[in-house]
């Protein structure tokens, strides 16, 4: 790999890349993402791998391992390309029909998705229902990318918005285009991502950093890996165009300990850009300096607050602090340091790239863009999904993913994990708007989506999410670490057919105390979950408090009886 | 134990006290837990504080301060998998296994543990042995996956 010095030279290089790939070529793209890792599709990728080399160097087709394709309920998937003809459920012994069929042109019809209750059946990406409600606008170049080929992101156009950022636009006019694309924080909060660049530009002090959050802790919650693992550049890409927005010239990426594939491909996706000099000194020749180091979070929830990652990066416990004083004016090693999670990240080349007003197109008043979601529970076809916010809830559940599972009835929608809330389904015509939602008591969060059919047992889940928060405390303060281990007594007890009258007002009591007084977002918004329930499945708290005052257990464990 | 490959990782962070969570990480990945006399070399190569060493090791649930057995069973038990009847699977785990979370059984066969979320949850519940997925498992497959790993 050769150093790039210009704008020019970068243009050059990715004209040499796709004048030397022939577009019609089929190429077989297997995927390689967590659940599809999981079902043991690295034998498929192998056997493909195989078999395409006994046709020699001209093969007509090639093989590429990617990052997520999105529909993991349906893997190990397989897409190939230039058609995007879907094929699920692939195994080793599938593959010399498909390599054969691909190269006449054909499709393996016994492979490709079968609607089930009419058997219709959809070939390609574009008509399979799971993928063709949805827009796929991050995630969608997964299929396209070998996570660990730089070449294949310059394919698609990558690194070309950081050259624009940095030959054609000054520091102040990308920070107004993130402003104007009203830009949101996809971590939790949702706040505008331009106002907390804007904060970290204008903090007093010469040293600044600007961080990726991908510790993503929220069980149920695994979008921002799917991205991360699948494209790393093109994160990487708007981590560098907000460096230079906001002036730092150090990054850091904070992330989790145990995907082997996500630290390989982060740690490659930084080698390689360096080696074009995509980073490092002088980036592309403009007299920017930016470097990134990788750190890791080894097992605690409370380290992906941010005041917290910042003292775990300084290498100290990762205890929150108050935040009187915000971190993006003085958080590691008290110098301004913007953290933004990895999907906020990876919108930005786009909006730089292709303008705020494009990006302001989509979505609703309020929120913009799109949104990833993951989609788990009892749901049929849970995975990765990507659409406008906006999007009401029922599309995503229903025509996105099928519905729930088993045939049962749904009961509740969840967003947000452990610091989200429940909401009946009755309100599923609610659309995915980061106002709208909050103010339904389910807030989007990460937007870990989780669906709950009719057997779910609603105190069990507001137990079984404190239970999760109250081992990851970190006992710093007295509201959160005393606060929610009485409310999980309390709620405990219920499940166990022990509950009392008067539980329902002492939870109440409780709620408000760890939601005013905890000192980070962990301990206040605990009882998120438990509110929501108690604001929409009362009676369900208030039948198993009076079985048990009749003396009566419980035997509701939701629909585990599988 | 391999104390060849702990102190080429640990020289290769000495000196460096912000590289504590990651000297730490990398000999817990390579030998599995955290033996208190490297520990005591941890802390004299990045010259900090035993405490502080200590503190950090016993914070984080990744690190181990006691051997592990020669199988690690891991049950997530995530929400996903939670709503999928992870509970039911991980009492077939313990009964299978005799031990509970946190615990290795006498003979260094299995230890187990529980954790969230692996990021997988489409194909829950699962359990994972030695970093290999078992993905959705019953409670009735739990003996037959188990005696794979002797």
């Amino acid at each position: 790999m050769t150093r790039l010095h210009s704008a020019t030279e970068l243009e050059q290089l990715r004209a040499g890349i796709l004048s030397s790939r022939n577009p019609a070529k089929p190429c077989i793209a297997v995927c390689a993402g967590a659940a599809c890792h999981g079902l043991d599709s690295s034998r498929v990728a192998n056997a493909f791998q195989t078999e395409v080399g006994k046709l020699g160097p001209d093969a007509g087709v090639e093989v590429r391992v990617t990052g997520c394709h999105g529909y993991c309920e349906k893997g190990p998937n397989v897409v190939v390309g230039p058609d995007e003809i879907c094929y699920f459920e692939v195994s080793p012994e599938d593959v010399p029909e498909i390599v054969d069929r691909t190269l006449r042109g054909e499709v393996v019809e016994r492979l490709v998705f079968a609607h089930p209750d009419t058997g219709e059946k959809a070939v390609h990406m574009g008509e399979v229902p799971f993928y063709k409600h949805q827009t796929r606008l991050l995630i969608g170049d997964n299929i396209r990318i070998d996570p660990m080929r730089v070449d294949d992101y310059l394919a698609v156009g990558g690194y070309a918005a950081l050259a624009k950022a940095l030959f054609q636009m000054t520091p102040d006019q990308v920070l107004d285009e993130v402003k104007k694309a009203n830009l949101r924080g996809r971590g939790g909060g949702g706040f505008p991502a331009g106002r907390k660049w804007e904060t970290a530009k204008n903090a007093p002090g010469k040293d600044k950093y600007v961080i990726v959050n991908a510790h993503e802790g929220e069980p149920g919650a695994f979008m921002d890996r799917a991205l991360f693992t699948g494209n790393p550049h093109k994160v990487i890409e708007g981590l560098i165009i907000g460096a230079y927005a906001i002036g730092s010239h150090r990054g850091f990426i904070y992330t989790r300990h145990d995907s082997p594939q996500l630290i390989q491909h982060i740690e490659q996706a930084l080698a390689q850009a360096e080696e074009y000099g995509l980073l490092g000194e002088n980036i592309l020749g403009s007299g920017f300096d930016f470097r990134v180091e990788v750190h890791y979070d080894v097992g605690i929830f409370v380290s992906g607050e941010s005041s917290a990652l910042m003292r775990s990066i300084e290498g100290l416990p990762p205890e929150p602090r108050p935040k009187y004083i915000r971190t993006s004016v003085a958080g590691i090693w008290d110098k301004p340091s913007n953290l933004n999670n990895v999907e906020t990240w990876a919108n930005v080349p786009q909006i730089v790239g292709r303008g705020a007003d494009w990006y302001a197109g989509i979505g609703t008043a309020g929120s913009k863009g799109t949104k990833l979601v993951s989609l788990s529970g009892n749901v049929v076809n849970s995975g990765v999904v990507e659409v406008p916010m906006g999007t009401p809830l029922r599309k995503i559940v229903y025509d996105i993913g099928g519905g729930v599972a088993g045939g049962k009835a749904a009961k509740a929608v969840h967003f947000g994990g452990p610091m989200g809330g429940s909401i009946p389904v009755s309100l599923i015509d609610a659309p995915l708007d980061f106002d709208e939602l909050a103010k339904l008591g389910a807030p989007i969060g990460a937007g870990g989506l989780l669906v709950m059919d009719e057997d779910t047992d609603m105190v069990d889940v507001a137990r079984y999410f404190l239970e999760f928060l109250t081992n990851e405390s970190c006992g710093k303060c007295v509201p959160c670490r005393e606060g929610m281990r009485q409310t999980l007594k309390v709620l405990t007890n219920i499940t166990k057919g022990k509950g009392r009258e008067g539980d329902i007002a002492q939870l109440e009591d409780l709620n408000d105390v760890t939601g005013a007084a905890c000192l980070c977002a962990l301990g206040r918004t605990a009882s998120d979950p438990l509110k929501s329930m108690l604001r929409y499945f009362k009676d369900e708290y208030e039948t198993q408090i009076a079985r048990g005052s009749e003396g009566k257990g419980s035997e509701a464990t939701g629909s585990a009886a599988r | 134990m391999d104390s060849a490959k702990i102190d080429q990782i640990i020289e290769k962070h000495r000196g460096k006290s912000g590289d504590l969570i990651h000297v730490l990480m990398e000999i817990q990945h390579q030998n599995h837990w955290l033996p208190r006399d490297v520990l005591h070399k941890v802390a004299a190569a990045l010259d900090i504080p035993f405490s502080r060493v200590l503190r950090i090791a016993t914070l984080y649930k990744t690190f181990s301060l006691t051997p592990k057995g020669r199988n690690e069973v891991h049950v997530c038990t995530g929400i996903s998998c939670h709503l999928r009847g992870a509970n039911k699977l991980l009492d077939a785990v313990e009964r299978a296994t005799g031990i509970k979370p946190g615990e290795t059984d006498a003979d260094w066969r299995f230890s187990l543990e529980t954790g969230s979320c692996l990021g997988s949850c489409s194909i829950g519940p699962e359990i994972i042995v030695n970093g290999t997925h078992h993905a959705r498992m019953t409670p009735a497959k739990v003996e037959d996956v188990l005696k794979e790993y002797p």
